[in-house]
């Protein structure tokens, strides 16, 4: 990639590719950080049942809204508290955690997979084919997300499975555009060229040649739209249309307790810092995989 | 060695459509290609000349089947490539193939050499994936590459090397007609004698015919068989390299002749000078498109397009050939 290690090319063996990958990410300390943070919110959702101390609904009728174990009246019984029926909130934030990484997954599964194909397909065929994808991205890139998604769940009926549906196809044209916009510049290469002499065929063109040149700048954006995901599936659970109650979804559990904001605060704080920092996580994750992957970063 | 002809092209253009305007779009045709006629023998090197814009590279892209020609044909092997079937099509794919200008570009970043060159055998033939590797690590051996480069990928060689590549992958299907797009022109200079060898050896060994397109008229000298020098998609000036060489009779080739450098103060022409630019191909001048930077013109000239004609043993198309004699 780098002109440099075209020079020294012949006898010295050049370094692993993940091995490089690994020196370049690891530069910059946030992206490090964020990956911990992930693999740790991985190791936690996995063994969620082996670490929290409770169900997540069981409802301790005697211990109503208690504050964290730090704070006066709070009890060594509940770290972080209970909430205003009694469950216990470190509790609820570990299998939370399951389910916003669930949805994290899903959400970038189904539209790095649509976005992909509708993507290469496009910016190879063009055409008639391109217009009416391009344009139908187009339409639901000007809808405000949030409202669109809220509008695909009102028809489709509040759940969480219907909440992944909607933010999956909001986050879909990002994916499209993308993918589209990288197979035009890689299409007029000598490489593909080559490739068409040599007799492939349209189907081998698009995703055996193409798609895996297209594949740094996708790599990010489905780091980054992974806390787009979570997001988003807290934004609807706060408003009613995600999880419905007693899951706990961190945005739910969110909404559940707006009303406790001034008596108890830690009921809305520590979903709010779970999102927070998972999202940040993500984020500086995806900044740092960018820098990493990009040829133009490197020295 | 044996004097079977290769290909045969009778009358080639490509002409495109362009739209110009912001708002009020208006389409005018760019005649790219404007006429070309040849024939290659195996084991033989055509070469094309000429300066950029001429319609050198739309030939290699007719002659390869990556587009296909406004008018004329060309046939290859005796089967006609621009009115048979897409069955025939594919059998002429494997007979023809191309090594690009840029060994940057022309190698597929994200796969290793192994299977870059496998690539073609993959689609064209059945061979067991033992068998391509036989026959790939056989082919990096014929272009000097060792075993060790098979799981490198092309990020990791020089310019000379990825070239070695590309010319490698290009043989893979044993093809009559190798169409080598200015491939060294890209290179070091040092580097660019190695590769010319290179070419000529597997050109000997495998009895290759080859369309050799390039602006550097001392490598043309070097290994071609015939010339034919373009300008703004036309022919001006066809036939053997010597007779060319020693005496063109196009005042075109003339100056490009006088243009080339060389080292031995005596060889050295009288400098040619054209005046002006080449003209656009979507306005290409009345007559003779030459005529506005020709230092020979006459009123013939803007009135009439020379046709090419044979005069002293080569086709070229000018009114005045005869006095260059």
């Amino acid at each position: 990639m780098s002109e440099t290690t075209a020079i020294t090319q012949g006898n010295a063996a050049p370094p692993h590719p993940l091995k490089e990958f690994w020196k370049y990410f690891s530069e910059n300390k946030g992206a490090v950080i964020g990956l911990y943070f992930i693999i740790f919110a991985i190791i936690v959702a996995v063994f969620a049942n082996i670490l929290a101390p409770y169900s997540p609904f069981e409802q301790y009728r005697d211990a109503i809204l208690q504050p964290p174990i730090w704070m006066h009246g709070g009890s060594s019984k509940f770290f972080l508290g209970t909430d205003d029926v009694g469950r216990d909130i470190l509790s609820r934030l570990i299998y939370g955690s399951r389910l916003s990484l669930f949805v994290g997954v899903i959400v970038v599964t189904i539209s790095l997979a649509a976005g992909m194909i509708l993507g290469v397909t496009s910016g190879y065929l063009g055409g008639y084919y391109e217009v009416i994808v391009m344009r139908a991205m187009d339409i639901i890139l000007a809808l405000p997300s949030l409202l669109l998604a809220l509008a695909i769940v009102a028809i489709l009926g509040p759940s969480l499975k219907n909440a992944i549906i909607a933010i999956a196809i909001v986050v879909l044209p990002h994916y499209v555009r993308l993918t589209r916009a990288s197979v035009m510049a890689e299409k007029s290469k000598d490489y593909v060229t080559a490739s068409k002499v040599c007799g492939s065929g349209p189907f081998r063109m698009m995703f055996a040649v193409l798609l895996p040149n297209c594949m740094a700048p996708l790599i990010v954006q489905a780091t980054l739209g992974f806390s787009n995901a979570i997001l988003d599936a807290a934004a609807l659970g706060f408003l009613g249309m995600g999880a419905q109650p007693p899951t706990p979804e961190w945005g739910a559990m969110l909404a559940n307790a707006l009303q406790f904001i001034q008596r108890a605060w830690w009921v809305v704080t520590f979903p709010g810092l779970a999102i927070l920092l998972t999202v940040l996580a993500f984020n500086l994750a995806g900044d740092g995989l960018r820098d990493a992957l990009d040829p133009k970063m490197k020295r | 060695m044996n004097e079977k002809t290769v290909i045969t092209a009778r009358d080639l253009k490509k002409y495109y459509t362009v739209k110009e305007g912001m708002f009020f779009k208006t389409s005018a045709t760019l005649k790219a290609l404007d006429g070309a006629s040849f024939t290659i023998t195996a084991g033989k090197t055509f070469s094309v000349v000429g300066e950029s814009g001429c319609g050198k590279s739309t030939l290699a892209r007719l002659i390869t089947m990556i587009e296909r020609p406004t008018s004329g044909d060309f046939e290859v092997d005796g089967i006609n490539a621009v009115t048979s079937g897409l069955h025939a099509m594919k059998a002429l794919r494997e007979k023809v193939q191309i090594v690009f200008q840029d060994p940057y570009g022309s190698l597929n970043p994200r796969k290793k050499v192994g299977s870059i060159l496998e690539e073609p055998l993959k689609i064209n033939t059945d061979l067991t994936k033992v068998q391509r590797r036989e026959k790939s690590l056989a082919m990096m051996e014929k272009v000097g590459l060792s075993p060790e480069h098979y799981a490198r990928y092309p990020h990791m060689f020089s310019g000379g090397q990825r070239q070695r590549i590309a010319v490698a992958r290009a043989l893979m299907l044993n093809p009559a007609l190798v169409v080598a797009d200015e491939p060294v022109s890209a290179l070091d200079v040092s580097v660019q004698a190695q590769a010319l060898n290179l070419l000529m050896d597997l050109q000997d060994e495998m009895n290759l015919a080859y369309l050799f397109i390039s602006h550097d008229l001392s490598v043309v000298r070097l290994i071609s068989d015939e010339v034919m020098v373009m300008y703004l998609g036309r022919p001006v000036e066809q036939g053997e390299k010597n007779t060319i060489f020693d005496n063109p009779l196009h005042p075109y080739t003339m100056a490009l002749l006088a243009a080339t450098p060389h080292v031995d103060k005596n060889a050295r022409k009288d400098r040619i000078r054209l005046s002006g630019e080449i003209p656009s191909p979507l306005n290409p001048p009345p007559g003779c498109t030459f005529h506005q930077r020709c230092a020979h013109m006459t009123d013939i000239c803007k009135e009439s397009a020379p046709e090419l004609r044979l005069v002293a043993d080569r086709m070229v198309s000018c009114h005045h050939a005869e006095k260059f004699c």
